[in-house]
């Protein structure tokens, strides 16, 4: 495939891992977190810290939108689906994420209630058109990546006059969540130490550009090279940090530029700017509470706003006691080090949001990085 | 979630639509938000939607800066 297997050259990345470790320079550790949960995936599928000296720590970020969105957000929908005569659609992976009770989506659906998986907001838009005596409702989660399509679906909705479909929207920003992780150095991080370098977004950049990043990296005087999602961006992208790190610079540089510009995907941002307006808090699994961190409907698309419309109201819920999502969220603690990862909770049967998505840092490391452990701790004994 | 891949723009379709392959897969996406692609480039699909169109010089540009590593005298900064 085309711009894939051309960045996956394994004597080009042994190139760039030479380069790498003579950049490195011991005693001094640099931690990297990787915001996105893309990167994670990729992350852990190449066995891209395999290539990378012992100094070079990459840490999980909360770049995994079924991971930061809070248990309450799962029980609002739950409740809306099981309460009402509607149907509810969402993406796939929301659909396992546990919520209160020991309960899902996935639980309600066995249960009776309409719940129907969708690859696309247009999905949701096209059974809202079929069956026009039912209410559709999306439950929109995700970064500025899928949001757009939200906005427009709202849109398109206005102009269909379509009367019975309306979106719980839950789509959260990078930047904002990005800074509070920059803005709390002792809670993030493996040993409270902070993070030194930001591998940036690929994919939310290309709606966003690299433009909003540059107020964070300057505020907090941290480095952000947005990278794309094959081997060799990755390993280019960590050289690019070392080398800001190791030159004292923080600025926000770009190794995807092949897909993302500086001024971002104009189109897409209007369109958010028009059907959306931020709240003034969003509590994130993990992170707590952040101001400006998310959309809600602006009240000029009331009608298309399942809160308004089902009269939603947010109650926060507890995660599982034994899960340690929160702290994996802020890259304080890696997924070997919660007591059920891969015992009581794995990807079939998942008791926190880190183990649903191929992205969450639980899953990644379930599917690809505890077998590299395993070999590692026969080895030391 | 945010797992996007490149793929190939075959035809475009109607209402701002358009028919992609991704890796053999073929799919009808909507070009609502990249409404400049054509057939024949690349965009990053999410979710049923092309987010963003691939710069073929850019990715040329990228290439080259990996293959001079292989050539280059080391030279770390510091």
């Amino acid at each position: 495939m085309k711009y894939m297997d051309e960045y996956r050259n394994a004597t080009l990345a042994r190139a760039l891992a030479r380069r790498i470790a003579q950049e490195a320079q011991a005693p001094r550790r640099y931690r990297l977190m990787e915001f996105c949960g893309g990167h994670t995936h990729a992350i852990s599928r190449n066995g891209i810290t395999e290539l990378l000296p012992d100094n070079v720590d990459m840490i999980h970020g909360p770049g995994c939108p079924v991971c930061v969105l809070p248990v309450g957000r799962i029980d609002n929908a739950i409740e809306l689906a099981t309460r009402q005569p509607l149907t509810l659609c969402t993406y796939a992976d929301t659909l396992r994420v546990p919520a209160s009770r020991r309960t899902s989506l996935m639980q309600a659906k066995a249960r009776g209630a309409d719940i129907r998986m969708v690859y696309s907001v247009t999905d949701a838009l096209r059974l809202a058109q079929e069956n026009p005596a039912r209410e559709t409702v999306f439950f929109a989660i995700g970064f500025e990546t899928t949001a757009p399509s939200t906005a427009l679906a709202i849109r398109t909705a206005e102009r269909l006059r379509l009367a019975n479909f309306s979106v719980f929207c839950n789509h959260v920003l990078t930047p904002a969540a990005m800074a509070e992780i920059l803005g709390a150095p002792q809670s993030c991080g493996a040993d409270g130490g902070g993070i030194d370098g930001v591998v940036g977004p690929g994919h939310v950049s290309c709606i966003i550009g690299s433009k909003p990043y540059e107020a964070v990296a300057e505020q907090y005087r941290r480095p952000l090279v947005i990278a794309g999602f094959e081997p060799l961006d990755l390993m280019q992208t960590v050289l690019m940090l070392l080398r800001q790190i190791n030159q004292n610079r923080h600025q926000v540089e770009n190794e995807y530029t092949r897909a993302v510009t500086r001024e971002g995907n104009a189109r897409a941002q209007s369109l958010m700017a028009e059907v959306f307006e931020l709240r003034d808090f969003f509590e994130w699994r993990g992170l707590g509470e952040i101001a400006h961190s998310a959309y809600r409907v602006r009240p000029r698309y009331g009608r298309f706003d399942a809160e308004r419309r089902f009269g939603i109201a947010y109650r926060p819920a507890p995660d599982n006691k034994a899960c340690k999502c929160g702290a994996i969220l802020r890259g304080a603690k890696q997924p070997r080090e919660c007591k059920v990862f891969g015992t009581a909770c794995t990807p079939e049967s998942p008791l926190g949001a880190c183990m649903v998505s191929s992205e969450g840092a639980c899953a990644a490391h379930y599917s690809y990085g505890r077998f590299r452990q395993m070999k590692m701790d026969r080895l030391s004994a | 979630m945010c797992l996007a891949i490149p793929a190939l723009v075959l035809r475009r379709l109607e209402a701002e639509e358009a028919l992609i392959d991704a890796g053999g897969v073929q799919l009808r996406v909507s070009l609502a938000l990249v409404p400049e692609a054509a057939a024949g480039d690349y965009v990053i699909v999410h979710a049923g939607f092309a987010l963003s169109r691939l710069d073929a010089e850019e990715a040329l540009r990228t290439l080259a800066l990996f293959a001079e590593l292989q050539r280059e005298p080391v030279a770390v900064s510091r």
